[in-house]
């Protein structure tokens, strides 16, 4: 069985592919990686197949329409892809459902029913006679770990209060993160390698560290134990000032570029295969088989980090919160 | 589409959904799963508490049960100690009042031996006291018929009689 695999692999360079027409590597990649007013799910025999979805405008009043429909509605997409209004071509208010925002639903629909399907079993069960079976254990050592290893060491004594939010940071993270890297619908759309929506996500821990900052973190911030000219002219509060929005902005760079790089590394990788299909059967024969198997490879790494960004954007949104949280240092010490 | 540029419509919808999900999530999903594992770990590290402390006990009683075993043998080995002393105290005491009471017998005994000898002894001596005056009057009497200056020795003789009386 393994030599047939085998003799098959090794055939499989000079079997004939029908060269497919020149691939447009920037629509290819930015079509992949980008938003979209439907839903692009494949191409079978020049006919698309495609789920159209809501746009939802609000110029003099709501107007919902499918893209198809748009140029009976008086809008049309302008070089960036995105909607105008037809006659002035100035951007409406846009709050479409795109394909970003279907994935988003679908993603959080799917997290909430898992999640809560575990509740449910932690409800119903007595927990002191029984161990998790189900659902339960297969979320509970993941919510065990980030909670205990992650959350309680970086936030400290009061990491309970947060402890909600930090995880279901995590697996928002995590779950978009994953079916991003699942090529097929509902999968496949690059939620977490927006800037947009990692943005959102930093605003958030933005807010939780700040809002719940007590009063030696604003003292750090405005009026730190520095030697006093550092702060008559007020250099040090200026660069607490900014780092209370880099730390954050990180955050947000961070998981954007991450999942986005990782997108384009697969996708560029996968492209090998059809560039070079003009180069004749052998040479493209080879490359797809190595592009088959370093697309293997990257999807490994691939869910390796995303796995790991869900763990690190938590992980230093537990630190940013637990420093807004310390005692100063030389009571401490 | 800018890869950098936050789309307004994707942040509005992201605000949305990750509040929604962040208030479900946070009201009725994670808190119930934290505090249940909470629970649980607690009544782990309680039980593991409460076990090590039976074991202690147990240990302890283990302790008590061998210094109870110890306490009784030596208690066993005293009183056989104080009742062999007892016995060999009994023996000797009864050994001496039995030599106290030979000794204070064989006392009586003497002093009564010495009482019956003295008193054959005087009426031994009073025998023959009578008998020496019996004797004397026998041959004073013939003395006297023999001569008449036998007075002297008659008196002589009273004398010498009442003088050889015996003094109680």
């Amino acid at each position: 069985m393994k030599r047939l695999w085998l003799i098959l692999f090794l055939l499989l360079p000079v079997l004939p592919v029908r060269a497919a027409g020149d691939l447009d590597m920037n629509a290819y990649l930015f079509g992949h990686v980008g938003d979209a007013y439907e839903w692009h799910i494949t191409t079978i025999n020049e006919k698309e197949i495609v789920i159209p979805l809501p746009c939802i405008v609000i110029e003099n009043g709501i107007h919902v329409f499918t893209l198809h429909h748009a140029a009976e509605n008086g809008y049309a997409l302008n070089a960036d892809g995105k909607l105008v209004n037809a006659a002035t071509g100035m951007r409406p208010i846009d709050i479409s459902i795109t394909k970003n925002v279907a994935g988003l639903i679908f993603d959080s629909i799917l997290l909430c029913v898992l999640i809560l399907l575990c509740a449910r079993w932690y409800k119903r069960h007595d927990v002191l006679k029984e161990k998790p079976t189900g659902i339960a254990a297969l979320f509970e050592p993941l919510i065990v770990m980030i909670e205990q290893d992650v959350i309680k060491d970086a936030v400290g004594p009061e990491y309970k209060r947060f402890s909600p939010y930090l995880l279901t940071a995590f697996f928002f993270i995590l779950i978009n993160n994953l079916m991003g890297i699942f090529p097929v619908f509902p999968g496949g759309a690059n939620i977490t390698g927006n800037i947009a929506v990692t943005g959102v996500l930093a605003v958030f821990t933005f807010l939780m560290v700040n809002l719940f900052g007590d009063k030696h973190y604003w003292k750090d911030i405005l009026w730190p134990d520095v030697p006093i000219f550092l702060k008559a002219i007020p250099i040090m509060p200026v660069i607490e000032i900014l780092g209370m929005f880099t730390k954050p902005f990180s955050l947000m760079i961070r998981l954007f570029a991450n999942m986005l790089a990782g997108h384009i590394m697969l996708l560029s990788v996968i492209a090998l295969i059809f560039l070079s299909a003009a180069m004749g059967p052998v040479l493209n024969g080879s490359l797809t088989v190595i592009a088959a198997l370093f697309g293997v490879f990257l999807d490994c790494l691939e869910l390796l980090v995303a796995f790991l960004q869900a763990y690190v954007f938590t992980m230093l949104s537990s630190v940013f919160i637990g420093l807004a949280h310390q005692k100063p240092a030389h009571e401490t010490n | 589409m800018s890869l950098i540029t936050p789309d307004f419509g994707l942040l509005f919808w992201m605000v949305v959904i990750f509040g929604l999900v962040f208030f479900i999530l946070a009201k009725f999903g994670f808190p119930i799963i934290t505090n249940a594992v909470q629970k649980r770990s607690d009544h782990i590290a309680d039980s593991l508490k409460a076990a090590d402390e039976a074991q202690a006990r147990l240990a302890g009683m283990a302790e008590e049960h061998a210094r109870m075993i110890e306490e009784t043998r030596l208690e066993q080995s005293r009183i056989l100690k104080e009742a062999s002393q007892a016995r060999e105290s009994i023996i000797a005491q009864a050994k001496e009042e039995a030599a106290a009471e030979a000794a204070k017998l064989l006392e009586h005994a003497k002093v009564e031996i010495a009482a019956e000898h003295e008193s054959a002894i005087r009426d031994i001596r009073r025998q023959v006291a009578m008998i020496s005056v019996e004797v004397a009057e026998k041959i004073v009497r013939k003395e006297l018929d023999a001569g008449s200056g036998q007075q002297d020795l008659l008196d002589r003789l009273v004398e010498e009689a009442s003088q050889a009386q015996i003094p109680n």
